[in-house]
């Protein structure tokens, strides 16, 4: 599994609030929540993402509240993987249960800037920055992980292993 | 080596002797809870599992409190979303609007959590239950759907930070001071993944109430739980609310801890987080003149009836500045109820403040009180972070029921103790 794509970067503590804001969450349709996403931080978010793309921050991304409409409204808008120095708990275990990749790499986030080209390879933990010509090792995903992540979240999983 | 209380309670939930910090179990749960914003997406992925029913009609909670009584038709859809799921599954649980409360405050109120419980619930604030002993921790929806599906949970074991609390409070001085400044002290990231146990000979001097508020805000620091030992002011509580038989666990004699930090409670002044962000933390000698606009007294870290007879104290015969609108949401119907007869509202209704039926709305910018462009505001909650009440230019800074109070009367943000006490 791999993505790539253009790097938008943000720095400590971006909380669930900014990325998206509570007066959005009168809804749960993702697409309605994607178009809203990052929009008190960085208010182009929205307009300029394309599929692929990546967001890198740096410690506590994801602070807050417990939405789990945050770590959606970031894949139903296109981003491909998270990078950061660490995440809040709560984004952490929601991100993956709902299947967006997400790494943690601290030396990936002091050479990493906005508008690099990054590639993450999942099966290696392996962030190229192809920009820069440089790469980084984050801890892979274990293969349940990555099986999760791929069928789309842990409620897509768990049917599929007919666990239920 | 020993194991720290919520290590305890956490292994006897998994069934097994004990635990190490790091651990991946699967545990049993004592109460699951969700509310208008978090349970529509929970049933939306507990439909996709294929499941019929869910694991126990009496251990899940549903609380309409966020953007109820409905704010606009979405809300009011999703609302409907989370009623009609509880009509289906029979939950003993719902509360309707004129039950409901706000979700924190309510659910100890009704009894529902214990000492010794193992809650999770889809609202990052559901951490306040480790006032009485118990372990709870916020999830996102899919976990929520989880836990209704099967009763169960997996959880990495924490490590624990230890507050050991000596002292008393001085006047005018509670929980909101204590925990924003543990925040300033440790930061919003600092207490992250682990959990927050506090002990100490001066745990006996806080109320339930400042319990809950500490333990309310161990997720501004990043925890996974804040816990308090069980004593006679919590088996009083439980009592008096008709909770379930308690199961008290105490930290071993040896538990370790990451890191202890001793506090003195007589040191603690009142303390205001500044925007935008819990950890930034000012104390009165550091504060200069801040006008504000608005004022709102409630939520589910401050609006307990203590926390209203605090700001009822401090309003009794003054007028506040006309230039201030100041919300008081009582937490609950039977806060309000209290309130009421307590002569609560006479005090806030003369002062000019309006009193608000109970909700979570201007907590999170949702609705009954959002802010303008550059509106400044002091509030009783529990986030101060860009765009958290209203326009993402406006300001909220944190504080306690007494600081709120005082700013309402001058229209900066203001010492309690320079009102003078009519």
């Amino acid at each position: 599994m791999e993505s790539k794509g253009k790097v938008f970067r943000y720095g400590d503590n971006v909380d669930t609030d900014v990325i998206i804001p509570a007066r959005y969450l009168n809804t749960s349709v993702h697409s309605e929540l994607a178009k809203h996403c990052m929009e008190d931080i960085d208010a182009d978010f929205a307009t300029n993402v394309q599929d692929g793309d990546i967001i890198v921050g740096d410690k506590n991304f994801g602070c807050g509240s417990s939405r789990e409409h945050a770590p959606i409204a970031i894949k139903a808008s296109g981003v491909s993987c998270v990078i950061a120095r660490s995440f809040a708990r709560i984004f952490y275990r929601n991100s993956l249960n709902i299947g967006l990749p997400i790494l943690e790499c601290p030396e990936a986030c002091d050479n990493i800037e906005s508008g690099d080209e990054v590639e993450v390879n999942f099966d290696s933990g392996l962030i190229k920055n192809i920009t820069k010509g440089t790469e980084f090792q984050a801890e892979p995903f274990p293969p349940f992980m990555q099986e999760l992540i791929k069928a789309g979240g842990l409620a897509a999983y768990i049917k599929n292993r007919g666990e239920n | 080596m020993g194991m720290t209380m919520s290590q305890k309670l956490l292994a006897s939930k998994a069934g097994l002797d004990s635990v190490r910090a790091g651990q991946l179990i699967m545990a049993d749960l004592d109460l699951v809870l969700g509310n208008d914003i978090t349970a529509p997406v929970a049933i939306n992925e507990f439909d996709k599992f294929g499941k019929k029913e869910v694991f126990d009609k009496d251990k899940i909670a549903l609380v309409p409190d966020h953007f109820a009584p409905n704010k606009d038709i979405k809300a009011a859809e999703q609302c409907n979303c989370m009623r009609q799921f509880a009509r289906k599954n029979e939950i003993t649980n719902y509360f309707e609007v004129g039950q409901m409360g706000v979700e924190h405050a309510l659910l100890p109120e009704k009894g529902l959590v214990t000492a010794g419980d193992l809650v999770i619930g889809a609202d990052s604030h559901t951490c306040t239950y480790g006032a009485l002993g118990a372990f709870s921790t916020g999830v996102g929806s899919t976990d929520m759907a989880c836990g209704m599906a099967t009763g169960q949970a997996w959880f990495k074991v924490p490590s624990a930070i230890k507050f050991n609390l000596t002292g008393k409070f001085n006047k005018n001085i509670g929980g909101k001071d204590l925990i924003l400044h543990i925040i300033g002290m440790i930061g919003v990231d600092g207490a992250l993944y682990q959990s927050m146990e506090f002990s100490g000979p001066g745990v006996k001097n806080l109320t339930i109430d400042d319990r809950f508020t500490v333990a309310n805000m161990a997720i501004e620091a990043g925890g996974k739980n804040g816990i308090f030992p069980v004593d006679d002011i919590t088996l009083k509580y439980l009592i008096d609310h008709g909770a379930k038989v308690p199961t008290i666990f105490e930290a071993d004699e040896d538990a370790e801890y990451v890191e202890t930090f001793d506090i003195d409670l007589s040191t603690i002044k009142s303390t205001v987080a500044y925007p935008h962000l819990p950890e930034n933390t000012k104390t009165f000698d550091e504060i200069e003149e801040v006008k504000i606009d608005q004022v709102v007294i409630g939520s589910c870290t401050n609006g307990r009836l203590s926390d209203l007879e605090k700001a009822a104290r401090i309003l009794k015969g003054h007028k506040i500045n006309p230039n201030i609108r100041c919300l008081v949401l009582p937490a609950t119907q039977q806060i309000w109820k209290d309130a009421m007869h307590a002569g609560y509202f006479d005090i806030f209704i003369d002062s000019g403040c309006v009193v608000s039926t109970p909700t979570c709305g201007p907590c999170l910018g949702g609705h009954m009180g959002i802010l303008a462009e550059g509106e400044r505001a002091v509030s009783t909650t529990n986030r101060n972070f860009v765009g958290r009440m209203g326009h993402v230019k406006s300001e909220v800074y944190l504080a306690g029921p007494e600081v709120a109070a005082a700013s309402a009367i001058t229209g900066y943000i203001t010492d309690p103790n320079t009102i003078e006490e009519k």
